[in-house]
């Protein structure tokens, strides 16, 4: 493993030793010395285009817990408009000599385009609306923790996946590791090509979230944004809770031991109901403690071992 | 001095030769002392016309000049080139459009034929002085607001109106906005959902082509559709045909090769507009030249600098090389289009499209514009060995099939054993 | 290629190991505060039949852990990614006791080294002894034993591999 740009370059076997060593990973977040030496020495860099507090700090702790030295760069909206081409400004970056570089892009592609032009580790740390398969790793890991195996397990995955990137590493983590999944979305937030996708890749598709509900042995919901309001993908804030929310009455449906997964952050009350976000079979704040360790078992796979 | 073409496949039939007097016509018999090229085993053919180039200049001479284009222009065996209005500033006076007549003639390896802008700057909203362009020296007929769509019904209506006082033609990028918008770039289908990539869908294409033949009807005047691109506008074109409606319509050899599956590597040379689409619709277009529903080939030759396609899929320009190629691909994706249905959709066709009555033909009389072919050699295309100043070429590690040899503009060679010779 | 010579059968090393349980419990002075933590891969199933030997002679029974040093090794970068193994550190914890590092062979104590760093990390032990089935000598760094199965003198270039039922199906230690 060179890169970590999708969950398509993972097989099952590495996929089920990325989670091995996130486990032990796990217990380092619970000492009192949280700090491994493996990765001393190396510096990864945080390079972000595109503003995320949460998977920025988490890869900046995982580095740090592995005791590399993290730089964060926030790109945001700097080398394209003066006129910079993406290239110039990550070969800029990387000719300072680093050995991993973490990419956050608002485009579809740029992580796979990055790795093709630096030496350094690329690690997808989210790439428009195709990947971030490092939150797909995270909520297996959690998942796989709750329920222990997947393989035969079901999960719905709920809300616009369109414009998902956490979906679209999702499907592929998820069939990868044998749990059947359904996806759930309003027919203008279904990507485009998904009847002939879902029959090539082994995964089902409906509009009706009370009939997928009591089904689930786990339920992702995905996060909405308002602005798509604007675009004409569905009318109101309202009409898309009523349709395809975790409400109250719908967290019913569900079975009582069935994790409930979110990446954040979360709409409180238009895509997942504060009883659901907040209920015991929530495991949000649960993504987050993994999400630390799956990104230091990246990491340390990527980093600790011989250059290439 | 003249020159005698000895033994060359007219047009791919039998051998003959051809000659070609001081002046730069062809004649009956030979001259005098004239040069002999010997063509055994070379299919000849008129001079290749491109509806569609963008030369670049004025405004980005740093990815290709008219010098640079018309060079590349030549190796591809073209005699004359449209170039795109959408430069910087826009081909959309009188002035702007002479002087890139002007430059192309003092280059000197092609004719370098002004395209005029629809409306003022490529807004869509007034249209620019077609009547001045058209009666300036450059004497322009085809008007397109290329890399936009006229968008607006009204717009588009007065425009093919208004040219018919001066038999233009208006060239559409059929791109209906609403549905594909500017970061549109993959065709919309499974592609485009699993890639994450902005949908570009055939219906909006369709429905500007479905709606400009109905404008051409209403209106008596003549369109022209760019760079065809879906089995969905082919049906169109035949309907619109059949009804006896004045429109004719291009495809270009990316689009008759090249398929939407090419960007899971999300490499941008292969990111152009329109985008490219699936086999189904790539079986269509092929169809469709063959049997004269698209009229022409059209290269929408598109030079960018690296940096300018060095960014991520999405934020990268649009567009590739053709020109080099043009016949090669045409060749490789057609190989059993006959020879004068090459010499049809890559020249005699274009050219009466384009006004330019000294193109397209081969008869006795009309100034020597002949290029002549390796017909069956296949050759692997090298990006750097291109004479455009630009690399973005979808071709580079291909085998493709045939070989301009020899250009012949006005008598001259531009292109001689595969290589410019000025 | 040589055969393998068997240095250690398995009654020789249940011999061993009665002893050094012995010297642990003579040294410390009974099993208050003793820690064993075994070092990946034979290291653990060592420190199990250690802790079964003390339980047999004091009645009481003695903490026992697992440790994994891949992430403090000082080679890491020179092979492939390596995949760790767990830590388990007993319910009581290392604050203030006695640890018992227990390994198979002591060689170059690089891996000893690693594994004091990684204790430095888990807590602070009032004294860290070291356990081992084999020393085969070869030091690169000025760490010793307090408990040694065998002193075995061997070429840099030859080697020792202790087979144990627990991982390996049998008990012994071959030179080679």
């Amino acid at each position: 493993m060179k890169h970590l740009l999708s969950i398509n370059d993972l097989s099952v076997e590495e996929i089920a030793h990325i989670f091995e060593t996130a486990s032990e990973m796990h217990d380092v977040q619970k000492r009192e010395v949280k700090k491994l030496p493996v990765l001393r020495g190396r510096t990864v860099v945080n390079m972000f285009f595109e503003d995320s507090t949460r998977t920025r700090s988490s890869f900046e702790i995982a580095g740090k817990w592995l005791s590399a030295d993290v730089i964060n760069i926030s790109a945001k909206g700097s080398s394209a408009s003066k006129g910079e081409s993406l290239r110039d400004t990550v070969l800029t970056v990387c000719a300072m000599g680093i050995d991993g570089l973490v990419i956050r892009h608002p485009a579809s592609g740029a992580a796979h385009q990055v790795s093709q032009w630096v030496d350094a580790a690329v690690v997808n740390a989210g790439d428009g609306m195709h990947e971030h398969p490092t939150q797909a790793l995270l909520d297996a890991y959690t998942l796989q923790r709750r329920l222990g195996s997947l393989a035969g397990r079901h999960v719905a995955i709920i809300g616009d996946l369109t414009h998902s990137r956490v979906f679209r590493s999702n499907i592929q983590c998820l069939t990868k590791l044998g749990a059947e999944v359904t996806v759930v979305a309003p027919p203008t937030l279904m990507p485009s090509g998904i009847d002939s996708w879902s029959r090539t890749a082994g995964f089902a598709t409906s509009y009706d979230v009370d009939a997928v509900l009591p089904q689930a042995d786990a339920v992702m919901m995905l996060r909405v944004q308002r602005e798509r309001m604007a675009g004409g993908f569905f009318p109101s804030a309202r009409e898309y809770t009523v349709g395809y929310g975790l409400t109250r009455d719908r967290l019913r449906l569900l079975k009582p031991d069935a994790p409930i997964c979110h990446p954040g952050p979360m709409n409180r009350g238009l895509e997942i109901a504060a009883d659901a976000a907040d209920a015991a079979q929530s495991v949000v704040l649960e993504q987050v403690s993994s999400g630390l360790a799956v990104r230091m078992s990246v990491l340390y796979h990527l980093l600790a071992g011989e250059e290439s | 001095m003249g020159i005698v073409i000895r033994g060359a496949s007219v047009l791919g039939q039998t051998s003959q030769d051809l000659y070609v007097d001081d002046d730069g016509v062809l004649v009956d018999e030979a001259p005098d002392g004239a040069e002999i090229l010997d063509a055994d085993g070379l299919v000849a053919l008129p001079g290749f016309v491109d509806l569609h180039t963008h030369l670049r200049e004025p405004g980005r001479e740093d990815a290709e000049t008219i010098l640079s284009g018309s060079r590349a222009a030549a190796v591809g065996g073209f005699t004359a080139v449209l170039a795109m209005a959408n430069t910087s500033p826009v081909t959309d006076t009188a002035e702007a459009a002479l002087r890139v007549w002007e430059l192309g003639r003092e280059v000197g390896l092609v004719d370098v034929q002004p395209v005029g802008a629809v409306t003022k700057g490529l807004a869509g909203e007034e249209l620019a002085e077609l009547g001045l362009m058209a009666r300036s020296r450059a004497a322009v007929r085809v008007f397109s607001d290329d890399g936009k769509c006229v968008h607006d019904a009204r717009v588009m209506r007065r425009a093919l109106e208004y040219v018919k006082a001066f038999g233009g033609v208006v060239s559409q990028h059929a791109q209906d906005p609403s549905l594909a918008g500017p970061t549109a770039c993959c065709h919309e289908g499974e592609t485009s959902g699993r890639l994450g990539l902005p949908g570009w869908p055939g219906i909006a294409e369709e429905i500007i082509v479905a709606r400009d033949v109905m404008l051409a009807r209403h209106t008596g005047s003549r369109v022209h559709i760019a760079h065809v691109t879906t089995a969905g506008s082919v049906e169109v074109l035949r309907w619109a045909k059949a009804q006896g409606i004045n429109v004719t319509a291009e495809v270009t050899p990316h689009h008759l090769l090249l398929t939407t599956d090419l960007l899971s590597g999300y490499d941008p040379t292969y990111k152009v507009n329109p985008p490219l689409r699936p086999q189904e619709d790539v079986d269509a277009l092929r169809a469709a030249l063959a049997d004269g529903t698209i009229d022409v080939v059209a290269t929408d030759h598109a030079p960018h600098a690296r940096h300018d396609k060095e960014h991520a899929f999405v934020d990268a320009a649009f567009g590739m090389l053709g020109l080099e190629t043009a016949l090669s691909v045409v060749r490789t994706a057609l190989p059993e289009l006959s020879w004068s249905d090459v010499a049809r959709v890559m020249s005699t066709t274009p050219a009466r499209i384009a006004g330019l009555a000294d193109h397209g033909s081969l008869e006795i009389g009309t100034r020597a514009h002949v290029v002549l072919v390796d017909p069956e050699v296949s050759v692997t295309v090298d990006r750097d060995a291109s004479v455009s100043l630009s690399r973005n070429n979808p071709w580079h590690g291909r085998a493709l099939t045939s070989r301009v040899v020899h250009t012949v503009y006005g008598g001259q060679f531009t292109v001689r054993d595969g290589a410019l010779s000025a | 290629m040589a055969e393998p010579r068997i240095v250690l059968d398995s009654g020789d090393i249940a011999r061993a190991l009665t002893r050094i349980a012995h010297e642990i419990l003579e040294r410390n002075k009974g099993a208050t505060d003793l820690v064993l933590l075994g070092l990946h891969t034979r290291g653990v199933p060592l420190a199990h039949r250690i802790a079964e030997r003390i339980q047999a002679v004091e009645g009481a029974g003695v903490a026992v852990g697992e440790l994994d040093v891949t992430m403090y090794r000082d080679d890491l970068r020179n092979q492939p990614t390596r995949r760790p193994h767990r830590t388990v550190i007993p319910s009581v914890g290392i604050d203030d006791k006695v640890v018992v590092l227990v390994d198979d062979v002591l060689f170059s104590g690089r891996t000893v080294r690693s594994a004091l760093d990684s204790l430095a990390d888990l807590g602070r032990p009032r004294a860290v002894r070291l356990a081992v089935l084999v020393d085969r000598g070869h030091r690169e760094l000025p760490i010793r034993a307090d408990h040694v199965g065998k002193n075995l003198p061997s070429a840099r270039a030859e080697r020792v591999s202790v087979a144990l039922t627990e991982v390996d199906g049998s008990d012994e230690v071959t030179i080679v």
